[in-house]
């Protein structure tokens, strides 16, 4: 009955928050000044009648609750506007960009969070040691890393100089390929770098939170009590230390996913993978804002699924979040 | 109105009863030198750890590059090569640094955008210390409806991706320095908020207040004399922690192309240099420098930060 109840209030705060995301996007693209619409207007060359023009095709002319009522009803239908420079609708654009996006994110979140928790682990149980000494060093100069431009390093390191790997892209331009595993190949071989770079850049921070859940839990008696007990030590650490430390690094990895879109924006622009980050870039670029809007909207509702789910797995894990 | 304050507490910054500190230092109430000596022990703390050592020695590093630099070696952005041969030359006795896509010394521009980093960064962070201190302050001791109303903002500010925002923001407002001040500091403060509030929830129950609110003092006095000088060192170290964070989203919002494009700095060049295939063509002297300047600056911050949070919490210094 509690898990009811606790489900109902978190599903609540998820759609209050859906619905203030919805509406903060609606204000901060209609109704602060500096609206796209406007700026064309200033621009000199129009007459007013063009302005009045411009503002009945975009629905100016209708008072602001009337605009908002609109705006609710095209987001519903999915409909996103139209890109100034696509001249396309952006949720056709949104379509064919999130997809390779997820493919990039998937892989290096995964990845971060696997290696991240194995490091963490070590790093606990020989604490004060060379590994774990080196772990904090590497967090401090992990965060001082800006994403972008590690990225730049690793493409002039690895792509130009030595040839490893290619640079751009998502497939090799023109490319026939033999069979659909020679495809996968192709596209795996370009994921390599942009992973590479993020995984860098967020993991640091990731030991950092699984070696701190571990510390804590080896403090506790039950440990004593399992070593008492006469267990292996490699059990004790694996089986019942890990298994408790889990629970903060699971909130932690909601936490991840906020730098890891931050992330994506910054590595695709570098390397060119046609993703929603690399379609922020060139919508700034051409300051095509319906796409900036959509791609902002489509961003902020992923981190709050993204901490929902967390929280939704934080329950299914913890019985005590269960009780109280 | 003169109301008895415990010792240390009315010293201003000094008086730290902090958020670390055993609780068995709280009955007794030492005498005031104990508390005095805090401010004091922060500093030799900071002094003492290599950490707090190298943070301030690169902090003071960049400081020097940003206000001697371009004295010392002026950078004149007109200066472009006249031939294609001026182009993305490799460092030289001329050009220590090389040249950039337009012929013109990368040293120089260097030390021309180091201020902005320093600036960015000290002016974002103010704006989100007042905003998330002031919002803590209040959450925290009001309480009741208005901290559940102030907290539900703040954590769904939280929640929103920071750099996707600060995009927006800045891609609809326009490119000018103040304009990237304001959309970084306006999104920077919700941990800020979160931290500060928790800190007044446990002040606010503390003996000291109940015992000053009973002699009469209004709300206004116990935040401003008893509160907001108890919070202070808190909000000091987080301050420091911040910046650092500041002045990566600078970084990050120049080199995706919303920066000021009047005013050089280390994202705007790191712009330039990938715009122009700088790393394709092997050109390291002008797209390296700028990232460990940002590195190092941003270390500077991060490790000073780092002491004095170490300072402040005895139980982190214990775990290293």
């Amino acid at each position: 009955m509690s898990t009811l109840r606790y489900l109902a209030r978190k599903v609540a705060w998820l759609v209050v928050t859906l619905y203030g995301v919805v509406t903060f996007n609606f204000l901060l693209f209609h109704v602060l000044p500096g609206n796209p619409v406007r700026l064309l207007a200033r621009s000199g060359h129009l007459t007013p009648q063009a302005v009045a023009e411009i503002d009945r095709v975009f629905g100016l002319n209708h008072p602001l609750g009337l605009q908002y009522l609109i705006y609710l009803r095209d987001l519903l239908h999915g409909q996103l506007g139209i890109s100034y420079t696509y001249r396309e609708p952006v949720s056709q654009l949104l379509g064919q960009y999130l997809g390779n996006t997820i493919l990039l994110l998937a892989g290096a979140t995964i990845l971060t969070i696997v290696l991240g928790t194995l490091a963490g682990v070590v790093a606990a149980r020989r604490r004060g040691g060379g590994f774990d000494s080196m772990t904090v060093t590497a967090s401090v100069i992990g965060w001082a890393l800006p994403t972008f431009w590690t990225g730049l390093i690793l493409v002039f390191l690895l792509g130009v100089w030595l040839h490893a790997f290619p640079i751009f892209g998502m497939q090799t331009p023109n490319a026939v390929y033999a069979s659909p595993l020679q495809h996968a190949q192709d596209v795996i071989s370009h994921l390599f770098l942009p992973t590479l770079t993020l995984v860098v850049v967020n993991i640091a921070q990731f030991v950092l939170v699984a070696r701190a859940a571990v510390i804590e839990v080896l403090a506790e008696d039950f440990m004593v009590t399992a070593l008492a007990k006469g267990l292996a030590p490699r059990r004790i650490l694996w089986r019942h230390a890990v298994r408790n430390a889990l629970l903060p690094i699971v909130t932690n990895s909601a936490l991840l996913i906020g730098m890891v879109v931050a992330g994506a924006i910054e590595v695709e622009t570098v390397f060119s993978w046609p993703g929603m980050g690399l379609l922020v870039y060139n919508s700034v670029l051409n300051r095509d804002y319906p796409v900036i809007e959509a791609a902002f909207l489509v961003f902020a509702v992923v981190v709050l699924l993204v901490n929902f789910a967390s929280d939704l797995l934080y329950q299914a894990l913890d019985p005590r979040v269960r009780e109280s | 109105m003169a109301l008895p304050t415990p010792p240390g507490v009315a010293a201003g910054i000094g008086g730290t009863p902090s958020a670390g500190l055993p609780q068995s230092a709280q009955p007794g109430l030492p005498p005031a030198d104990v508390y005095e000596s805090e401010l004091r022990r922060v500093w030799r703390h900071l002094a003492g750890s290599g950490m707090g050592r190298l943070g301030i020695g690169l902090f003071l590093l960049v400081v020097l590059m940003a206000v001697v630099g371009p004295l010392a070696f002026p950078f004149n952005a007109a200066a472009v090569s006249s031939s294609a041969r001026g182009l993305l030359l490799p460092p030289s006795a001329a050009h220590w640094l090389g040249t950039d896509e337009l012929g013109r010394d990368v040293f120089r521009e260097l030390l021309a955008g180091a201020h902005v980093s320093l600036i960015v960064g000290l002016a974002a962070t103010a704006i989100s210390m007042v905003l998330g201190a002031g919002i803590g302050i209040v959450a925290g001791y009001y309480g009741r409806w208005g901290d559940a109303v102030l907290m539900r903002i703040t954590d769904f500010f939280l929640v929103l991706p920071q750099l996707p925002l600060v995009i927006a923001l800045a891609a609809f407002f326009g490119q000018s320095i103040l304009i990237i001040i304001l959309v970084i500091g306006m999104t920077g403060w919700p941990t800020t908020a979160r931290i500060v509030r928790s800190q007044v929830l446990s002040l606010r129950e503390r003996q000291f207040i109940t015992r000053v609110r009973s002699l009469g003092a209004s709300d206004l006095r116990i935040l401003r004399v008893h509160i907001l000088p108890n919070v202070m060192p808190l909000i000091f170290a987080n301050t420091v922690l911040v910046i650092g964070g500041a002045i990566l989203a600078e970084a990050t919002l120049s080199f995706l192309g919303l920066g000021d494009p009047v005013q050089i700095s280390w994202g705007t060049m790191l712009h330039f240099a990938f715009e122009s295939g700088a790393v394709g063509r092997g050109a390291w002297w002008y797209f390296v420098p700028p990232g460990v300047c940002i590195v190092i600056v941003v270390l500077a911050f991060t490790l000073t930060g780092h002491a004095i949070d170490q300072a402040l919490n005895p139980r982190l210094r214990g775990s290293r």
